[in-house]
């Protein structure tokens, strides 16, 4: 009991910490405009493909349009900001820009996700495909929101102790719904999802929870992206976003928190890397999703999980695997 | 009163009668068993009373409650839980959660308090999870608890199918063929822990099996099905000496 | 006598860091069903799995008509003569009963004896030919079995691997399909039998192994295994 007290503040410590750092990164200069660009846009990633591995990773769904959740999202946030605060307030008003933005997209998943879990099936991956193409090409034709040339206006709202934060809220809800009641439901509808049902889950319910949670965070992802670029335009959020996170999803590992932070944070630095290539470095994505498919398709991580981010009561399980099956085998 | 009452149940794959007018009164306590031979639609009648299928025609009750199209998550919290023919279990995951994914409808706390880990939350939490130990030591399986599923031998899978759907408290069990796959030795030790589940969890069985060592073993009746009709029901030695059942079913050198 | 037709070597398999079967050796004549019992969990499919090349052995050797088949391909195995029914079937759900009799018959040279094949498996499962058109997924359980069997006698291999061929079958299919084996074994197809049911099993068999966690722990002709006390008492049920 004592140690676990030890250890919860320990991973209080930890997280201050990382705040305190990604405060001073930001204020102090230490390193350049550039590579704090950079960061923000890993942060924002992480935030992208840890939702998107919620679906498709833990539920076993194929949903391939996440980037349609990250328009609505990002246009929620910067109508919220500009035209109903006005840009005043500043920092204030941003929280609520953002919140808007996660629960616009998780609205809009409800539109999406109740027909398309009405029935078993592959139906999601199409669906969700039209999805983000309608979303674009609405946002397109809606002049208000300046149509093809885009929606600007926003102050530079984002910096990295915002994405930091918000970071570490998706980390820490994403984990707790997980290892929760809902998230073994999840992950029994990946496994099969007639004996889930069938063992009491309300699979439907689930599903559409999941879906829900998933786009929310999309959608915060949106509203940090669109603070961050300052100017929002329908192509940014095109099939192309949608594959560079399945990438991310696949690369880092399925089911796996550590996995997904990986597969942003790796991809993300290797694009910038490949800057040189030009227009070259756009087969990067697809390519290595083929590749990852063929090869190991449960990715970096396929599954399984740091130790760090399973939470206590579960973990003494975690330890003890591998040997119960040694000892059974003997 | 019946504790499950089915009525006139028929149902239709297209054109083809899968089952027809079946019927059946389970009271409370019982162990019935469902014989007959292959693609008699015996799985069938499990997947319309779970709610797999909805029948064509008919009646499900459950303690008077009608449960013809109620969703299967449904009907199984009101007390029906089974297992499998072929083993259905989560493969990839522990051991644990799948008794504990068995126990979905009864961890009472809202999305929210999960997504914070509130105080019920964690209450509920350590309740499933001392529940899911009782079953697995029960059953002679915690010391797998933190095993993946498919990492069991076969027979300890069939038992872990069975902890899993104890875990949703049912009042009546569907087993589709827990037998499959054992030898006699095992089976004899089978028939011992379903009697003795019976009498520990105040079950009421309902099996399907062809293994006659377990349906002349342990069911009190027996219906026996063919072409999707009740060609035969009654107790186990009048089914042994039934002529139909003899020639569609049980062959020659059972008798 | 002449060389067996099969023939295994202190064979070990592991599952990761189980051993599943450890240093296995028997042999399988020309023309003789042999059958593997034991508990679940014994080694058996382990063993037929690793003849037909779908598990890598960790050691040792499995020679089939002089050739060394553990470094093969499953399907060069099934060129060379063997057939294996899986268990849990593994027939194509999605594809008619025919198309997956048809299937079978893919890498057969004797393209000309295929229809007698086909009547006489008819003949053997009058069910099935009822149910050409039928998805095979659609079919049940009984029936699928039914398949697998029919499936593997399509290919006409030299041995035929069986992997708990009464599983799921009615008690009357259970006889039939004892005598199907024995019938098939008449007219020549030598058998490897996996099988729960014993009884069955050594009464159908010419020779018989009696696998215990991995090892071979008896062997003998099949009537001296079906008299023997201690079969008797751990696996037919006293």
């Amino acid at each position: 009991m004592h140690s676990d007290v030890l250890k919860s503040k320990r991973t209080l410590l930890l997280i201050a910490a990382g705040l305190a750092l990604s405060f001073l990164v930001e204020r102090s200069g230490l390193v350049s405009s550039y590579v704090l660009q950079i960061l923000m846009y890993v942060g924002i990633n992480i935030i992208l493909t840890l939702s998107l591995n919620l679906v498709n990773g833990y539920m076993g769904e194929f949903s391939v349009g996440h980037a349609g959740f990250m328009a609505v999202g990002a246009y929620m946030a910067s109508i919220v900001t500009v035209w109903v605060f006005r840009n005043s307030l500043g920092w204030l008003a941003f929280p609520v820009a953002i919140l808007a933005g996660g629960a616009a997209a998780a609205g809009t998943s409800l539109i999406v996700a109740i027909p398309s879990f009405r029935t078993r099936g592959d139906y999601l991956a199409i669906v969700t495909l039209a999805f983000n193409m309608i979303v674009k090409s609405l946002l397109e034709n809606i002049e208000a929101l300046g149509g093809p040339r885009g929606f600007l206006g926003m102050n530079r709202l984002t910096n990295l102790v915002w994405v930091y934060v918000w970071c570490a809220i998706t980390i820490y809800i994403i984990r707790n719904f997980v290892y929760s009641n809902y998230g073994r439901a999840m992950l029994s509808i990946r496994e099969d999802e007639v004996a889930s049902n069938l063992v009491s889950v309300n699979t439907r319910q689930t599903k559409v929870l999941v879906f829900v949670i998933s786009a929310f965070f999309a959608g915060v992802a949106g509203a940090l992206f669109a603070h961050l670029v300052q100017f929002i335009n329908p192509r940014t959020f095109s099939i192309q976003k949608s594959t560079d996170i399945l990438v991310m999803v696949y690369l880092g590992g399925i089911g796996s928190i550590f996995g997904s932070i990986l597969g942003a944070t790796v991809y993300t630095v290797l694009l910038e890397l490949l800057r040189p290539l030009g227009v070259w470095r756009w087969v990067v994505g697809p390519l290595m999703l083929v590749v990852l498919m063929i090869t190991r398709p449960t990715g970096i991580m396929g599954l399984r999980e740091f130790l760090g981010f399973v939470p206590r009561e579960e973990r003494a399980e975690r330890r003890k695997e591998g040997t119960a099956i040694a000892a059974a085998s003997r | 009163m019946p504790l499950l009452h089915v009525e006139q149940l028929t149902h239709y794959f297209g054109g083809l009668r899968a089952v027809s007018d079946f019927n059946l009164d389970l009271h409370e306590g019982e162990v019935v068993g469902l014989i007959g031979p292959n693609g008699a639609g015996k799985t069938t009648v499990f997947n319309l009373i779970t709610g797999v299928y909805r029948p064509t025609r008919g009646r499900i009750q459950l303690d008077g409650k009608d449960l013809v199209g109620m969703q299967s998550c449904d009907i199984v919290s009101m007390g029906i839980a089974r297992t499998f023919q072929t083993i259905r279990l989560f493969r990839e995951l522990s051991v644990l959660d799948n008794v504990r994914i068995g126990h979905f409808s009864q961890a009472r706390y809202s999305v929210g308090a999960a997504l914070f880990r509130s105080g019920p939350f964690r209450r509920q939490e350590e309740r499933v999870r001392e529940r899911a130990y009782e079953l697995l030591e029960t059953f002679n399986l915690s010391r797998y608890a933190s095993s993946p599923a498919k990492a069991l031998p076969y027979g300890e899978q069939r038992r872990l199918e069975i902890a899993r759907a104890l875990a949703s408290n049912p009042k009546i069990l569907l087993l589709d063929e827990p037998a499959a796959g054992m030898n006699p030795n095992e089976i004899d030790r089978l028939l011992e822990t379903i009697a003795w589940l019976k009498d520990r969890f105040g079950l009421t069985i309902f099996l399907i099996e062809h293994q006659m060592r377990v349906v002349m073993g342990i069911c009190e009746r027996i219906l026996v099905l063919d072409f999707g009709e009740t060609i035969a029901e009654g107790t186990p030695d009048e089914i042994r000496t039934n002529p139909r059942v003899l020639e569609a079913y049980l062959g020659k050198e059972a008798s | 006598m002449a060389e067996p037709l099969l023939s295994i070597r202190d064979l070990h398999v592991s599952y990761g860091n189980i051993k599943a079967v450890r240093g296995i050796s028997l042999d399988v004549e020309e023309g003789q069903i042999v059958t593997l019992i034991g508990a679940n969990g014994a080694g058996k499919s382990t063993t037929l799995r690793a003849i037909s090349g779908l598990v890598r052995p960790s050691a040792g050797s499995v020679v089939f008509r002089g050739m060394e088949l553990s470094k093969l391909a499953p399907h060069r195995v099934v060129e060379a003569g063997i057939a294996h029914v899986p268990e849990g079937r593994g027939i194509f759900a999605n594809l008619t009963v025919y198309e997956n009799l048809k299937l079978a018959t893919y890498s057969r040279k004797d393209r000309d004896r295929i229809p007698a094949d086909e009547e006489r498996v008819f003949a053997l499962f009058p069910r099935l030919k009822e149910r050409l058109s039928q998805m095979a997924g659609t079919l049940s359980g009984g029936e699928q079995q039914m398949l697998a069997v029919a499936r593997a006698l399509m290919t006409r291999g030299r041995i035929m691997l069986l992997d708990e061929p009464s599983m799921g079958l009615s008690p009357i299919l259970v006889q039939e399909i004892f005598k199907v084996i024995a019938e098939i074994n008449e007219a020549g197809t030598t058998i490897l039998l996996v099988e729960q049911n014993a009884n069955m099993a050594l009464k159908v068999a010419h020779h018989g192994y009696v696998l215990q966690t991995g090892e071979i722990v008896l062997a003998g002709a099949a009537e001296d295994l079906a008299s023997d006390p201690r079969v008797r008492e751990a696996y037919l049920g006293g």
